[in-house]
């Protein structure tokens, strides 16, 4: 009692106290959650009472690896997810480029225009992205399609958005159009940080535009680079559904599906819960070890941790 | 000293202005050609000679399209969405975010943690569908705004702005015999209006783009947001078409010119959920700036 009255008087323990409705908030909706796990060790089946389902321990996880019909799902989803992130990785340095190139023109007004206008495609939500890829590329109604048709080098149109070719592709230049912008400004942020007299004495040495870039830009934005591609180590799982589910059809649904969507499929579509469960587990379990080897290379290289 | 522009300059600047006018333009045309194709004569559209220019302007497209069943309710549950769930993050991640810059906060170092982790760890879509079932929270409006109160990301620049607010206001305060509610309310608050418009903007966008929450809580249309309309519409062609016979059969239609078709249902209701977002995006655009900036401090 005494322990209790004392920690009552301390003003810390009051502010702890105000916030805690907000603390079991986040603990309801981020850690309550992990009681779902359990669903993986069961055969649940939707509409009973988890306990009277049968109990099958480490059957869902064995699954993944021996089952011949998941091996073979889990493996064409895992060269979906590691090839669409690695292209996402390869071309992240797109908005370094992006941000470079905008730094050159010189007329402030042209610049700032480019700017506001390629920025914008971030803030507008995937479904829109889907309709506006409609809008562009479908058979009927494409501003592409229409083009081709109206000057006559096609005749019915190229049916863009069934095809399952280049789906990597595709998603991946949706991706840029709807984030190079954006993702520029941090760049264009550090490029205000390098010293200009770097400039000034390259000039007087005679260097000329490109060897400026190359020598005194360039190095200038690449620990920015770093940070962001040490973090994408972490993300290397994680996709996100949205874009893929969005633009998921009966076409390209084999080289679409990410993990995320393919947890989406199992269990929300096919109601295997406990399967989809146990992928999801896993898929969370290696994304904390490689977020933590992530920030482990920094520590080693940069001498910071990234999160 | 002036910079003498060489040959290999002016080569560079109109490559370099080329591209990048290009890609600007790629980012504009869509929406401009979405534009043009809801106000311009139907029959037209149809025929696909709607390509650069708008012809025989008309805003029925836009009147009709609020007949088609459910659509003014998502409209108002996208609204409402975006205003409350704006709000009360706003309430919550920044008082939250000011109580954990003090120092004297009960276990401040793991609280902190304890919110931070759950941005980079989550248990998955099957359990967190599971757990806002087990809450009660499928087909009702709370599972909009009430998870949505503690934002990690916004708490973490809410928190590192606090701190760069001088101590010594906050300790004349004290004197005056404020105690915590009363120094965020007339002192924060008001010194931190930048940060706060900014994640303000953030959350209002991340509110009114949501989709994926819809999809899987959300089975009675009294819930569907606006984004989720568009998404049905752009996928079911029965679903449209339905409604679109109710639609016309509402209205006593004069004109085939302004009938909207299911391409100008489509394209119509995607206006629909861009226009806020370009309309207030000029004005806006300096926060969302400020906003990256401030994580990049951080990060």
């Amino acid at each position: 009692m005494v322990g209790a009255k004392k920690l009552l008087n301390q003003q810390g323990f009051r502010l702890f106290l105000m916030v805690l409705p907000l603390l079991i908030l986040v603990f309801v909706f981020s850690y309550l959650p992990l009681y779902g796990w359990i669903y993986s060790f069961f055969d649940y089946k939707a509409g009973r009472d988890l306990f009277s389902t049968e109990f099958v321990g480490f059957r869902n996880f064995q699954m993944m690896f021996t089952d011949h019909y998941a091996v073979t799902n889990i493996l064409r989803v895992m060269k979906n997810t590691l090839g669409m992130s690695f292209l996402g990785i390869v071309t992240s340095v797109f908005p370094l480029i992006f941000a470079i190139l905008l730094s050159e023109i010189k007329i402030l007004r042209f610049r700032k225009t480019i700017q506001t206008l390629v920025t914008i495609p971030n803030f507008i939500s995937w479904v829109l992205v889907y309709s506006i890829a409609f809008a562009m590329f479908s058979t009927s109604d494409g501003l592409i399609n229409r083009i081709l048709i109206n000057s006559g080098s096609s005749e019915e149109g190229i049916n863009f958005l069934a095809s399952s070719n280049h789906v990597w592709l595709s998603m991946l230049g949706y991706g840029i159009w709807k984030g190079l912008g954006w993702s520029a400004i941090i760049y264009i942020a550090a490029l205000t940080n390098i010293d200009s007299e770097q400039y000034e004495a390259a000039k007087i040495d005679g260097a000329g535009r490109l060897q400026m870039i190359w020598h005194i830009t360039v190095p200038g934005l690449l620990p920015t680079f770093f940070v962001l591609l040490l973090l994408s180590i972490g993300n290397l799982l994680n996709n996100g559904m949205e874009q893929y589910f969005v633009f998921q059809n009966a076409m390209n649904k084999d080289d679409i599906e990410v993990l995320d969507l393919y947890v989406y499929n199992q269990g929300m579509v096919g109601y295997d819960y406990s399967f989809a469960t146990a992928v999801g587990m896993l898929k969370s379990v290696v994304s904390v070890i490689l977020l933590f080897f992530a920030n482990f290379l920094s520590k080693i290289t940069r001498g910071e941790s990234v999160i | 000293m002036k910079y003498k522009l060489t040959t290999s300059d002016y080569i560079f600047n109109s490559i370099n202005y080329i591209m990048l006018t290009l890609f600007t333009l790629t980012c504009v045309i869509p929406f401009y050609y979405l534009f043009i194709n809801t106000i311009s004569d139907n029959t037209l559209v149809t025929k696909g000679l709607i390509v650069w220019l708008p012809k025989g302007i008309h805003f029925e497209n836009y009147i009709q399209i609020l007949k088609i069943d459910g659509l003014f309710n998502s409209v108002v549950v996208s609204v409402g969405r975006t205003v409350l769930g704006t709000a009360l993050t706003l309430i919550g991640t920044t008082f939250l975010g000011y109580a954990f810059s003090k120092s004297e906060f009960w276990k401040r170092k793991f609280w902190y943690r304890f919110v931070l982790i759950t941005m980079y760890f989550n248990a998955g879509i099957i359990p967190w569908y599971i757990n806002m079932k087990n809450l009660g929270l499928l087909n009702n409006f709370l599972a909009y705004i009430i998870p949505a109160i503690v934002a990690p990301f916004s708490l973490i620049l809410f928190k590192t702005y606090v701190e760069s607010i001088p101590p010594s206001l906050e300790e004349s305060a004290e004197m005056d015999g404020a105690g915590y509610i009363t120094k965020y309310v007339r002192l924060i608050m008001p010194l931190s209006k930048p940060i706060v418009a900014t994640l303000a903007v953030f959350s209002a966008v991340g509110q009114w783009n949501s989709f994926t929450d819809t999809l899987f809580l959300m089975t009675d249309p009294k819930y569907y947001s606006l984004q989720y309309m568009l998404y049905q519409y752009l996928n079911e062609s029965n679903a449209l078409a339905d409604s679109l016979r109710q639609a016309a059969a509402s209205g006593s239609q004069v004109s085939l010119a302004t009938v909207l078709t299911p391409t100008g249902v489509k394209m119509t209701i995607s206006m629909v959920v861009v226009i806020p977002i370009l309309c207030v995006y000029p004005f806006l655009q300096k926060y969302f700036v400020n906003g990256i900036m401030l994580g990049a401090v951080k990060g």
